[in-house]
Formats: C-alpha cells, sequence, structure tokens
C-alpha cells in the first residue's frame, strides 16, 4: 500500500522530498538551540528570578512555578517578559 | 603575520583530517611555509593521512612537557619543502594539553610558518576546544547531512562565544563553510540539501565544495593527501578551496552535475 501511495503522490507531485524536509527541521531546531545559547540568554536571569521570587512571596503565596522570566530579542529591542501566576485567590495572603 | 587556521566541525567522519592534510599541503604548494598540528590526543590520525606515521617520534605533548624542543618534534613532508606535521600523541589523552603550553607553541610557530592549521579532534570536549582557542580563521567542515549541519551550528556558537578573540573581544574569527562529500545530482534530485541550503541555515560565506569521490579512500589507503591525485575531482576541488583562501577569484565548481559523454555512460561513468 505504501508503495502504491507513494507512487500516486509521486505522480501528483505532492511528495515532499527529503531534502526539503532536513532543511525545514533544521530550521526549527536550530532556531531554538541558538535562542538558548549562552550569549543570547544574559547569566542574570535566574538570579533575577529567584530575588522576583522572594519579594513576590512577601505579599502573595505563589507556587516556584508559577513565577516566569524570559527575555525575547527583536531586532530593535528586547522585551524582558515577567509572568506571574497569582493563586485564584488572591487575598491569601500569608 | 602568521594565520592560525582551525578545521573543525564537532561532528566526526565528515574529512576534517582529510581537509587539514590536503588544504595544508595545498598551501605550502603554493609557496607558504606551513605547519599542520594534529590535536587529536589519543587518537592520532593525521600521520598516516599525510603518510608521515613511520617517522613520528616525539609529538606535541613531549614539547608540552619540555622533554624535547619544538624543532625535534616537526616532521618535514615527503613531498612539499615548505610543509611540517606536529603529531598528537597516541599514548595520552586530551587533559595532556594546556592552554599554556599551546599558546608557547603557536607563538614558537609563528615565527618560522606563515600558516599554523590546527586539525582539530570530534567532539566539544577540550581537544576540539584547544584546536580553535587560538584560531584567527576556522574551516567549518560540514556534510550535506541533518547531524552535521547541526553540529556546524554548535560549533560556529562556540568559536563565537569561548574562543580567545570572543573572549578578548577583538575582532571574531573569520568563519568559513567547507561542504564536503557532496554529490550534485541527489541535491539536485532534492535527495540532499543543496549548497544553497546549508549556507542559508549556517549564514556564513561559503569557501569551498568537495565533491564524494572514491579517491578520497585511495588517497588515504595509500598515505598521500588527496590534493595530489591526478584526474580526481576532489583534488582539483582543494586547490580551488587554497586558491580562494589566499585570495584567487575561482568559481565553486563541482556543485553541478557532470554531463556524461556518451561513451562515459554507456561504461556507467564515474
Amino acid at each position: 500500500m505504501a508503495v502504491i501511495s507513494g507512487l500516486i503522490d509521486y505522480l501528483r507531485g505532492t511528495e515532499k522530498k527529503t531534502a526539503v524536509i532536513a532543511k525545514e527541521r533544521l530550521q526549527i531546531i536550530l532556531a531554538h538551540e541558538r535562542a538558548g545559547r549562552g550569549s543570547d540568554t544574559p547569566d542574570y536571569l535566574p538570579a533575577l528570578q529567584e530575588e522576583l521570587m522572594a519579594v513576590i512571596a512577601k505579599y502573595i503565596h505563589v507556587d516556584r512555578d508559577s513565577l516566569k522570566v524570559q527575555l525575547e530579542k527583536h531586532d530593535q529591542y528586547d522585551v524582558l517578559e515577567l509572568n506571574i501566576m497569582l493563586p485564584d485567590k488572591v487575598n491569601s495572603r500569608l | 603575520m602568521a594565520k592560525v587556521i582551525v578545521v573543525t566541525s564537532g561532528k566526526g567522519g565528515v574529512g576534517k583530517t582529510t581537509t587539514s592534510a590536503s588544504f595544508s599541503t595545498g598551501l605550502a604548494m603554493r609557496g607558504n611555509r606551513t605547519v599542520v598540528i594534529d590535536f587529536d590526543v589519543g587518537l592520532r590520525n593525521l600521520d598516516l593521512i599525510m603518510g608521515c606515521e613511520r617517522r613520528v617520534v616525539y609529538d606535541i605533548i613531549n614539547v608540552i612537557n619540555d622533554e624535547i624542543s619544538l624543532k625535534q618534534a616537526l616532521i618535514k613532508d615527503k613531498n612539499c619543502d615548505n610543509l611540517y606535521i606536529l603529531p598528537a600523541s597516541q599514548t595520552r589523552d586530551k587533559d595532556a594539553l594546556n592552554i599554556e603550553g599551546v599558546e608557547r607553541i603557536l607563538n614558537e610557530l609563528k615565527e618560522t610558518f606563515d600558516y599554523i592549521v590546527c586539525d582539530s579532534p570530534a567532539g566539544i570536549e577540550f581537544g576540539a576546544f584547544m584546536a580553535m582557542y587560538f584560531a584567527d580563521e576556522a574551516l567549518i567542515v560540514t556534510n550535506p547531512e541533518v547531524s552535521s549541519v547541526r553540529d556546524s551550528d554548535r560549533i560556529l556558537g562556540i568559536l563565537a562565544a569561548k574562543s580567545k578573540r570572543a573572549v578578548e573581544g577583538r575582532e571574531p574569527v573569520r568563519e568559513h563553510l567547507l561542504v564536503t562529500r557532496y554529490d550534485p545530482k541527489r541535491a539536485n534530485a532534492r535527495e540532499m540539501m543543496s549548497v544553497a541550503d546549508i549556507q542559508e541555515i549556517l549564514r556564513i560565506p561559503l569557501l569551498g565544495v568537495i565533491p564524494e569521490s572514491v579517491s578520497v579512500l585511495q588517497a588515504s589507503n595509500s598515505g598521500m593527501p588527496v590534493i595530489h591525485m591526478e584526474k580526481s575531482d576532489v583534488a582539483e576541488a582543494y586547490r580551488d578551496l587554497v586558491g580562494r583562501f589566499i585570495g584567487d577569484d575561482l568559481p565553486i565548481r563541482f556543485v553541478d552535475e557532470e554531463k556524461l559523454g556518451f561513451l562515459k555512460r554507456l561504461l556507467g561513468g564515474r
């Protein structure tokens, strides 16, 4: 069956050539790996996250996982994004 | 001013040693005083590819440990007057290398030679790091194959972040792409990534393309850098590579399918 459907794909010209697949896969994985590379991610991010966490914990009880710190690179500017997921009951002060 | 060039790739088996041997031979054939250093301590092979394995007495680790002078360890190439080989140690491991020792050797070589070619081991461990750390330029040897391209990208990242030039904030290492084991026929059929695909992904300037060929194995069998082979596409491609490196304006060849003549096609080509 695989042979027949492959043949049909071939005759229709819809079969994706493997070099095209290879290139697409590489572009995706390398974009990801380059983003996580040393020079791109400043080394202060983990420390910043720790300190922010300590400050927030003074006022609101949040999980460690509910704080995300990310740096996004754009052409002209970088965006430092802080994402804090508040618990359901915001008034749950310590 | 002497130039230090690292031949590197990340992935093994893509043609680093073959390239180091032919590239350094080509530079010497063009009249440059050249030395090629094997950084693959523990797994030395450059000596076999250069055909000088029976003349190895001392190695780079003996020089680093100050047991002998650098001159005693250098092996003169059997074919080229201007070419010397500094072999790796076969009995030690990569930890026998150290930054100060390698720097001292390179500085001494810079007094005598125009080009110092560093044949990197595969991987991203200490041996590979030592081979690239002092580089002014880098030949990134890449096969048209996903794992090789990814590893080359990783190596480019390391060069940009950890080489001496990067650490000291000087002008970055000049990177050159060398695509090896290329098969234009398969690339045209889109079964293999093309040179343009690889360039688009790695985003560094292309210096050469070496076609897939049986002559590489024949050359290594006989211990002669493939650039010396008569009537070989690979030898011509390496000569072009060297020419372009030292400033000749040469078009990239061996990227289009060879048009076989009637007789050649009848006899099966190649």
